[in-house]
């Protein structure tokens, strides 16, 4: 009969608005500045710069442990070009102990950044990852949305805590690569002092 | 005690005027009415809108405003400030004086709608022997100026929202009219506040409303569904279907012209439904003999809040309606049920005072209903769609 589906569509309103005052399922809405849901492990956001904690305390810290070698690939590979590198002009030894360039400059421009994670991709060192803080907004639409390498370094530790499994893979794997070379280090030391031992009679021969 | 709460305002107003001159007590009375019925029908604006957002984000599980005061009472005040605190367009091939007149003549014309209805005992600006004339020639002018913003916007999309309004507030004014005869008929007179005296009679401490007679019933469902359409509310939005027309005829106003459409809206729609409680459900009256004690004020606007309520729900239920079945609807279904309607309010009047004629009116309406709800609202009923090449 007409009218049928409207008294219907009428019932079924009422028991969504009679309902949402007693159901909690029904009213999904997390209000948010005051609560929060809890962001999974997976979120990405915007990209941050690892440094290895050597030693804590020291105010430099952060300076000296990050792992970013200015290699320049993520400058050249970021689709929408918001990061800034200027490298340096001297060296100095990373985690591995080898001699490195490093950034005297690293900036990442916010309102550009489209998130693709393709910067975390090429980088061969693990030096650059993603985060999953997004409260990036500022009053400053000019500086305060251009990051600079002081507060895009965020520790290991950190990453542990946001990213824990990726973060411990990348940690194996970075401990594979410091044992493979110090390995390669301790044959080619060995293989040294093999040599000087041989020549030793050699010489002696002489 | 009770009877001096229900002539409190009339009171308070015989005192205040009573320190004028005995020549000016008339106007400052009118005055003084007149004021206060600007003062309070923009409050129940602000408050309709507050309860509209809460009550259709209830009705779509979400929470509605509740960001400005404890559970964001004061979001109205806060929508207020930001209206006239926004920037006044005026597009630059507008008619400018036509573009400022439009909503101005809204709010007027809306607002003098309330002259004649009666909002508790003794309580009606005028007493108009032909208030309900009155009320339908004033609220026939809300389609000038509907389509006075349209036209002088010069835009598209207001245009064609203001041909819609027109189409569709002519369509529904006709249906609206005749379902007030009926009551017109019945009682025999056209002064609003004779209609409430004459619903103000008790059986077994039950209310003579018109809405309790097989005839005002169907009269108040027409009514209410031609009210809908004059009010331009949803389902019948599409004037101002913002998901089509961005907003309809009043698409180029902003700031405080804009918020004038949005108060003559509201305060339209609080005002058709003062008419509807006054024909239908017994203006100011109480619903039971027992609660005759209760101001007769507080009856008016409890039912006017209702009605807003239905309005409200109305709109979180039911999608907005096609032009065509929109005028199909009016032509098709409303017109002739109204029309039906006068000649079972006719039979009501001269089958006298028994059973018979609850039965053989119920009767008439109930299978017309039917009838025509089948031949008329008709549609064919398409299967499943198939696919040729899919399958």
């Amino acid at each position: 009969m007409l009218g049928e589906g409207i008294l219907k569509g009428l019932a079924e309103t009422a028991k969504n608005f009679a309902g949402s005052f007693v159901s909690k399922e029904r009213l999904t809405t997390v209000e948010y500045p005051e609560d929060r849901i809890p962001t999974f492990e997976a979120a990405r956001v915007f990209p941050f710069l690892v440094y290895d904690a050597r030693n804590p305390g020291d105010e430099n810290d952060w300076e000296a442990g990050l792992r970013c070698v200015a290699c320049q690939i993520c400058e050249k590979e970021c689709p929408p070009k918001c990061i800034f590198i200027d490298k340096s002009k001297d060296k100095k030894p990373d985690a591995l102990g080898k001699q490195q360039f490093y950034p005297t400059r690293f900036d990442i421009d916010v309102s550009v950044c489209m998130s693709c994670q393709i910067c975390v991709e090429v980088c061969p060192f693990e030096a650059i990852k993603m985060d999953n803080e997004f409260e990036l907004s500022t009053t400053d639409r000019f500086g305060g949305l251009l990051h600079d390498r002081r507060q895009l370094a965020k520790s290991n530790e950190y990453y542990h805590k946001i990213h824990p499994t990726e973060a411990a893979e990348v940690d194996a794997r970075l401990a594979e690569e410091k044992a493979k070379a110090d390995a390669k280090a301790r044959a080619a030391a060995d293989a040294a002092a093999k040599a000087a031992a041989a020549a030793k009679p050699a010489g002696g021969g002489e | 005690m009770f009877e001096w709460l229900d002539q409190v305002f009339v009171l308070l107003k015989h005192w205040l005027v009573s320190f004028l001159p005995a020549t000016w007590q008339p106007v400052a009375g009118i005055l003084l009415c007149v004021l206060t019925i600007i003062c309070l029908f923009p409050a129940l604006f602000a408050i309709c809108v507050l309860l509209e957002r809460k009550g259709l984000g209830r009705m779509q599980n979400r929470l509605g405003p509740n960001r400005v005061g404890p559970f964001g009472i004061f979001q109205p005040i806060a929508d207020g400030v930001k209206s006239l605190t926004k920037e006044d367009l005026v597009p630059l091939s507008a008619d400018a004086l036509v573009h400022f007149m439009a909503p101005v003549v809204l709010v007027v014309v809306v607002f003098m709608g309330f002259a004649v209805l009666p909002m508790g005992r003794n309580m009606v600006l005028v007493d108009l022997d032909a208030g309900l004339l009155f009320y339908f020639a004033i609220g026939a002018s809300t389609e000038l100026a509907v389509f006075m913003a349209g036209w002088s916007s010069r835009n598209k999309y207001s245009l064609l929202g203001a041909m819609r309004a027109v189409a569709q507030m002519i369509s529904y004014e006709v249906p609206l009219l005749l379902s007030s005869v009926a009551v017109v008929m019945i009682t025999g007179s056209l002064s609003l506040s004779k209609i409430v005296e004459a619903q103000n009679h008790y059986t077994w401490g039950l209310p003579h409303w018109y809405i309790f007679t097989p005839w005002g019933f169907a009269g108040f469902l027409m009514f209410a569904i031609a009210a809908t359409a004059e009010t331009n509310r949803s389902p019948f939005d599409l004037p101002e279907g913002e998901s089509e027309l961005v907003a309809g005829y009043f698409t180029e106003y902003s700031g405080f012209k804009f918020a004038l459409f949005f108060l003559g809206e509201y305060v339209g729609m609080l005002s058709i439904s003062g008419l509807g409680s006054t024909l239908f459900l017994g203006g100011w009256s109480s619903p039971l003999e027992a609660l005759n004690w209760v101001p007769s004020w507080i009856w008016f606007f409890s039912k006017l809040l209702l009605s807003i309520a239905v309005f409200i729900w109305m709109r979180g239920t039911l999608p907005r309606l096609r032009q065509d079945q929109l005028m199909n609807f009016a032509w098709k279904f409303v017109l002739p049920m109204t029309l039906l309607n006068l000649f079972v309010a006719g039979l009501w009047r001269f089958l006298g005072d028994g059973w018979e004629r609850w039965v053989v009116c119920s009767a008439i309406l109930i299978v017309a209903y039917i009838l025509m709800g089948r031949v008329g609202m008709y549609r064919e009923h398409f299967g499943p769609r198939r696919y040729r090449y899919a399958e």
